[in-house]
């Protein structure tokens, strides 16, 4: 049938004696060569403005900022912001967002110290309960978004309030003060466990790394390997990048998505854990401002807002930039608007920079 | 002989658009059967409902006779119906071995894979460059590459080769040829025939009539969300074919075998 039109297809109808796929690489101009490797390497951006800034900082204050006490410093003043970015990144990675993280982290660790306090359960098991909660609260926010296919933005803007609401309501704006931990509870405050390296016989400089800071390293090593060699981490970038299309080709969506949630809600609990290490009492106001600085750390650290782009260690970077602006800002004696200034510039040109990268497809 | 693929009465409404209107449906063991039809036809709509994409609000799906429900695709996956959707079902950013092992990756032998869940991306990547290479239909850079730096013919190249790879039972291609060149798509029309040779039916939508006629064993003619007839390449024309699907021709017997 095919020969009655006519045959011009017959000069490639010769069996198959050609081209094996072919895999070259061309070498392309310096612009091209750099978007592919941003494209490859999305926290590579984050990576050298980290890096440039600690350096300009650095030459600027010289060894007031450039030493392992200061340096140690910004990494204790971001381990919350770096711990609660890490399950910003997860939902976002999937193309939602989590407005809740803030106020999950804060009712967690209003559980862990209430169940010890006004109960009297060992602070072990109050700990856990807090987990449990991180991580039941999360994953409602995960069968909402799945389930009832509502926008993320809208459902954690509502378990947002709720949450909060709840956690006022149920600690009665009740603070339970740093000295009554110390001494009745004090695995509460475990993640402000300090140890220093390096410091003098005064127990001045050197470096001083906390059990807070220890964990939020450990867990975005941990994150970024999940994400990158395992299958659940791979369905998390599907998710993001096209859901439709994940769903199709054999991703269960709605499972991801609530695994994603939940565990965002487990690692708010775990920071909730580590809230009470950092301020050493138990207050339900605190923490409110996690969540943009997750928010904002996410996106510097060149996680796309769309979903499916960026990793983990970006967001580190991210956190840590705005550590350094914050730190190297108030050394040099600056206002403290300067460093707002500087974040939100960072914040347009990092979604400047990604938009330009997702020109790498077109 | 037994379809292996059955569909009775299969009613699939969008709002107030009926895609499928009872439609009958019936694919016979080592066939090639084409699905022609217009434009808004319900062809997509069909071959989704068998595939798992969509559920139809009517009607019964027989897989070797029993019957079947997938609730979602990866079910039909796993009863080893294989599809390439006409929107090609992949995820842009991420590699074309990733893509080709979306929902089924190889882990890595022993404790790495067993308890550190970690992915064997070796075995993967090699399977990818041979499943490609078979095909020879692309040059592509590196299989690691993501897949929206390829071209719409490579991207439909990387979806056939996907489901030819794994298809054990049935293989639906809707519209596989659509954006691919001259040389591509002889590649895929070759690689249809071998996975007939292998045993495996397949389902082939598309607009090309000269590609329709050169392969298909049996042609399902599908007009207004049903079948109008199935008739056999070797009894009818082109224009035929054509006259049936627009309606300007009456089929004077609904099933022809091949
Ligand atoms: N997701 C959807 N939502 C609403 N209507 C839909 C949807 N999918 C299909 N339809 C409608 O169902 C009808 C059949 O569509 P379908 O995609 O099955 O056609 P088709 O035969 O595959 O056409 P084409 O040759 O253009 O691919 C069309 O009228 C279409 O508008
Ligand atoms: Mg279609």
């Amino acid at each position: 049938m095919a020969s009655q039109s006519d045959d011009y297809e017959s000069v490639v109808k010769v069996k198959r004696e050609e081209a094996v796929a072919e895999f070259r690489d061309d070498h392309k101009g310096f612009v091209k060569t750099v978007q592919h490797a941003l494209h490859v390497t999305p926290s590579l951006v984050p990576l050298i403005v980290l890096i440039v800034s600690i350096i300009v900082f650095g030459s600027l204050l010289g060894s007031k900022f450039f030493s392992a006490s200061s340096l140690t410093l910004i990494l204790q003043q971001v381990q919350l912001v770096g711990i609660v970015a890490a399950a910003q990144s997860l939902v976002i990675l999937t193309a939602g967002i989590d407005l809740s993280v803030g106020a999950i982290m804060v009712m967690s660790s209003v559980i862990m110290g209430q169940f010890t306090f006004r109960y009297g359960i060992p602070a072990e098991i109050s700990i856990l309960c807090g987990l449990i909660i991180g991580t039941a609260l999360g994953a409602a926010n995960g069968i909402l978004v799945s389930k009832m296919k509502l926008p993320p933005f809208i459902v954690t803007l509502g378990t947002w309030q709720i949450i909060l609401a709840a956690n006022f309501l149920y600690s009665a704006n009740e603070t339970i003060r740093s000295q009554e931990i110390r001494t009745e509870a004090p695995i509460l405050q475990l993640f402000g466990t300090t140890f220093k390296i390096g410091a003098n016989e005064a127990g001045q400089g050197g470096a001083t790394l906390t059990v807070g800071v220890i964990f939020m390293l450990v867990l975005v090593a941990f994150l970024a390997y999940m994400l990158r060699q395992t299958a659940f981490g791979r369905h998390i970038y599907a998710v993001g990048d096209d859901q439709e299309a994940a769903k199709l080709s054999g991703v269960n969506v709605d499972g991801v998505l609530i695994a994603v949630y939940a565990l965002a809600g487990l690692i708010c609990a775990f920071a909730g854990w580590a809230l009470i290490g950092r301020i050493g009492s138990v207050s339900p106001t605190s923490g409110q401002e996690a969540n943009i600085q997750s928010i904002t750390a996410v996106v510097i650290g060149g996680i796309s807002l769309f979903g499916g782009r960026g990793s983990i260690m970006g967001s580190l970077f991210g956190a840590l930039i705005v550590g350094v602006f914050t730190l190297g800002l108030r050394l040099a004696g600056a206002d403290a608007q300067w460093t707002y200034l500087f974040i939100g510039a960072l914040i347009i040109i990092a979604v400047a920079v990604d938009q330009w990268i997702r020109k790498v497809s077109a | 002989m037994e379809p292996i693929l059955k569909g009775r009465n299969l009613v699939k409404r969008y709002g107030k658009v009926t895609a499928l209107d009872h439609c009958d449906f019936d694919l016979y063991p080592g066939e090639i059967l084409a699905v022609i039809g217009d434009n808004g036809a319900g062809k997509s709509s069909l071959i989704k409902a068998v595939s798992g994409a969509v559920i139809p609000d009517e009607g019964e799906i027989f897989l070797e006779g029993k019957k079947i429900r997938f609730a979602s695709p990866i079910e039909a996956r796993e009863a080893g119906i294989e599809t390439v959707y006409q929107t090609l079902a992949m995820s842009p950013a991420l590699s074309i071995a990733d893509n080709m092992f979306m929902g089924r990756e190889l882990r890595k032998p022993g404790f790495r894979g067993k308890w550190l869940r970690q992915l064997d991306r070796s075995a993967m990547e090699k399977f990818a460059r041979e499943k490609l290479s078979e095909l020879g239909l692309m040059t592509i850079q590196n299989i690691n590459q993501a897949v929206e730096t390829l071209s719409g013919g490579q991207r439909q190249g990387v979806a056939v080769a996907r489901a030819a790879a794994f298809g054990s039972k049935v293989i639906i291609l809707d519209e596989p040829t659509a954006a691919l060149g001259v040389k591509e798509s002889r590649k895929v029309l070759e690689l249809i025939q071998d996975v007939r040779a292998r045993g495996v039916p397949i389902i082939l939508i598309s607009h090309n009539m000269p590609h329709v006629f050169e392969v298909a064993d049996r042609i399902h003619v599908h007009r207004l969300g049903k079948r109008l007839c199935v008739i056999n390449p070797r009894n009818h024309s082109m224009s035929d074919a054509v006259g049936y699907m627009t309606g300007a021709k009456v089929p004077d017997q609904e099933m022809e075998m091949a």
